[in-house]
């Protein structure tokens, strides 16, 4: 209770209340606009919040992250393209929605759904957060390392489809996170004897470059659009009351946000099929899904918006980003000498307890907000995409040149926006990449300070966490390996199935 | 014979994935550059004398070239091994026409600490925007006060280090000041 009060004592100074009105509400519209997303915004905004007490800058951040996925339900329900990659799911049900004349059901049921999403998180969070502190100092450097590893390891196997591309960018990034003067025996690596390498590759460089710069690049080389929609007429407030129908399916899928945001590296693409899976297995109309199901659209908003929150855990309690926004999130921390870990969580719980309420705060602001300004956020979502990536471009330069006035990180981070670009139009992943120079340099750091602990291998694991850690590695890399068997046996059949057919269709016509 | 056509079948189905234009390529430039770095370990990286294998500081560049030669090789099998889709140079053009803006970009870079953040931020958003084949009447001034705002927002506003315009100082003594704090 007095983490609480404190945290509420934290909240109560203007800087802080207006950094959180301004992200919750900068977040909604920059989610609305398709083609820009958190990811852009946290990039740009990141340098700007350095000079920012620590709690102010991480409010404004949390705001956009926070509140970016209700603004990105507005064109995925209207527009049929979804504002951030997140709200991908939500235009399966929510545009057929909008086709059947539906768009202020299937919006007002979109808000509410979000918002028991991210109140729901953040109920739990706060619920856990004694256990959590309790837990967290038993996580030395080998635990870390392993829970980094295990980050790793999913990052990579959470890209279905694409593994190998994951597991060769994350390695990518654990080789970008070695570049520069290594800091225990001071030597250097990859440098080529150049001195702008000696300092490394800078996050925000690279994160700036891969999604920001590559994300204006590819908005003025592609086609020219200007989204259209109707405006929305009605009372959005009609949702909550459907929503008390579907509580167990939105229950159940802010449940799997919950778990999903705290395994790092998994996040809410998992969460929502998960959910979405569980709502259509349990429904009575299974069959409407895909087609303006207000369950499957609940299932996708409440899941997708329980994981913010929730992937603050890992960062919080043992300083590992669970994504790419946390990631960005962590050099907040890292500039202000904040140590996010298991310190934190025990000795500035009314810290952790601030971030938590002001969460919660910005639900509130961005469903008030929502209410009153959907048909006003629908004009700006009708910016033309190629002027979209011009602001971008001009807003990037803030975000790179501001840091340490250097034409040379301009210049690194267009090459990452090139970069980023190419992986973008070949649909690769990009974030495997910035997990892999976060998640790279805390392994690294962290194996070197276990090792000198340990006498031998056998040791790493003779910790009750540690050895489950390492048990949940094995359980995972060998899951992946029934799945793939499985899959393989499953497409052999479909394919037995597919020539039995058509012989029988040739012995027919003969 | 047979067997051993059926495994390769096996084989290319395991990594078989959805290909876009342009696949092949970078998954034969990505591991050409796992290779040149591979070739270049020795050189830029060092073992060090009495100390353990994950504390040296060649452990972790030699364990993550590694992983990635390991894993792009995987994914060009992956990309040979899948359907192709028509239109590579069209797609190859496409990249490099991005490089016509990454000059723009450096160019305004370079010229920020001359003629100070505003008249070249000025600048830049009226010619990307004449550039990007806006030419309505009021795309023009529309691009003007989103530059003039986003100085104002950030460089006066939220006080980002950007540093003022050589030109400024040729300012009349009135103005200068404000122009050296805010634009």
């Amino acid at each position: 209770m007095d983490a609480i009060l404190g945290g509420i004592q934290i909240l109560l100074s203007w800087q802080v209340l207006a950094a959180l009105l301004i992200g919750s509400i900068g977040g909604v519209i920059i989610g609305a606009i398709p083609g820009v997303g958190a990811a852009v915004a946290i990039a740009i905004l990141l340098p700007a919040t350095f000079a920012f007490e620590p709690i102010v800058g991480l409010t404004m951040l949390l705001g956009i992250y926070g509140s970016s996925m209700y603004g990105g339900s507005i064109p995925a329900i209207l527009l049929n393209t979804p504002g951030t990659p997140v709200n991908a799911l939500t235009t399966y049900d929510g545009y057929p929605m909008t086709k059947r004349g539906q768009a202020h059901r299937a919006l007002s049921l979109a808000y509410s759904a979000s918002f028991f999403g991210g109140v729901f998180a953040i109920v739990c969070l706060i619920i856990l957060a004694p256990v959590l502190a309790l837990i967290s100092p038993h996580f030395g450097s080998r635990e870390i390392f392993l829970a980094a590893l295990l980050g790793i390891i999913l990052v990579i196997l959470a890209h279905r489809g694409q593994i190998m591309a994951a597991g060769m960018l994350a390695f990518f990034g654990i080789f970008l996170n070695t570049i520069g003067l290594e800091p225990a025996k001071y030597t250097l690596r990859f440098t080529f004897g150049q001195n702008w390498l000696t300092s490394g590759v800078d996050l925000i460089v690279l994160v700036l470059g891969l999604f920001a710069i590559s994300q204006a690049l590819l908005l003025m080389l592609e086609k020219d659009h200007t989204p259209h929609a109707k405006r929305v007429q009605g009372n959005l407030l009609g949702g909550f009351a459907e929503l008390l129908g579907l509580k167990r399916v939105a229950s159940v899928a802010a449940s799997f946000g919950v778990m999903m945001g705290t395994i790092p590296g998994v996040g809410e693409f998992t969460a929502q099929f998960l959910s979405y899976t569980y709502a259509q297995k349990t429904s009575k109309k299974p069959k409407a899904f895909g087609d303006g199901s207000p369950e499957g659209l609940v299932a996708s908003e409440a899941a997708n918006n329980a994981v913010p929150p929730a992937a603050m855990i890992p960062l919080l309690a043992l300083g590992i980003p669970g994504e790419a926004l946390t990631a960005m999130m962590l050099s907040v921390f890292y500039v202000h000498n904040v140590i996010p870990g298991p310190q934190l969580f025990q000795g500035s719980m009314d810290f952790v307890m601030a971030l938590y309420i002001a969460m919660l705060l910005l639900n509130v602001i961005v469903i008030v907000f929502l209410l009153f300004s959907t048909n006003l956020l629908l004009k700006i979502t009708q910016v033309p995409t190629r002027y979209l990536g011009l602001m971008i471009l001009i807003l990037s330069f803030v975000g790179v040149y501001s840091l340490r006035n250097s034409p040379v990180d301009c210049a690194m981070a267009a090459g990452f926006g090139v970069f980023g670009l190419i992986l973008k139009r070949l649909n690769l992943p990009i974030v495997p990449i910035i997990l892999g120079v976060v998640l790279g340099g805390i392994m690294e750091v962290k194996l070197r300070s276990a090792i000198v602990r340990i006498d031998s291998p056998l040791d790493f694991v003779n910790r009750p966490i540690s050895a489950i850690l390492v048990l949940l590695i094995i359980f995972v890399l060998f899951q992946h390996v029934r799945t793939l068997r499985f899959e393989r046996r499953q497409r052999k059949l479909k394919k037995q199935e597919t020539e039995g057919n058509s012989s029988k269709i040739t012995r027919e016509e003969s | 014979m047979e067997k051993v056509m059926i495994r390769l079948k096996t084989f290319q189905e395991l990594f078989r994935r959805d290909r876009r234009p342009g696949d092949l390529v970078f998954a034969y430039a990505f591991l050409a550059f796992c290779a040149f770095l591979l070739a270049n370990l020795g050189d830029q990286t060092k073992w060090v004398d009495r100390t353990m294998l994950v504390a040296q500081p060649a452990f972790w560049p030699t364990l993550s070239l590694i992983g990635m030669t390991f894993f792009a090789a995987l994914n060009l099998i992956g990309s040979l091994s899948s359907p192709r889709i028509f239109g590579r140079m069209k797609e190859l053009a496409l990249w490099m026409r991005s490089l016509e803006f990454v000059a723009y970009f450096l160019i305004y870079v370079s010229v920020v600490p001359i003629i100070g953040y505003l008249l070249s931020t000025i600048v830049f958003a009226l010619f990307l925007t004449f550039r990007l084949g806006y030419r309505r009447p009021q795309a023009l001034p529309i691009s003007f006060l989103f530059a003039v705002a986003v100085v104002l927002v950030f460089r006066a506003g939220l006080k980002v280090k950007i540093p003022a315009g050589q030109i400024y100082e040729y300012l009349p003594d009135f103005i200068r000041p404000l122009a050296m704090i805010y634009l």
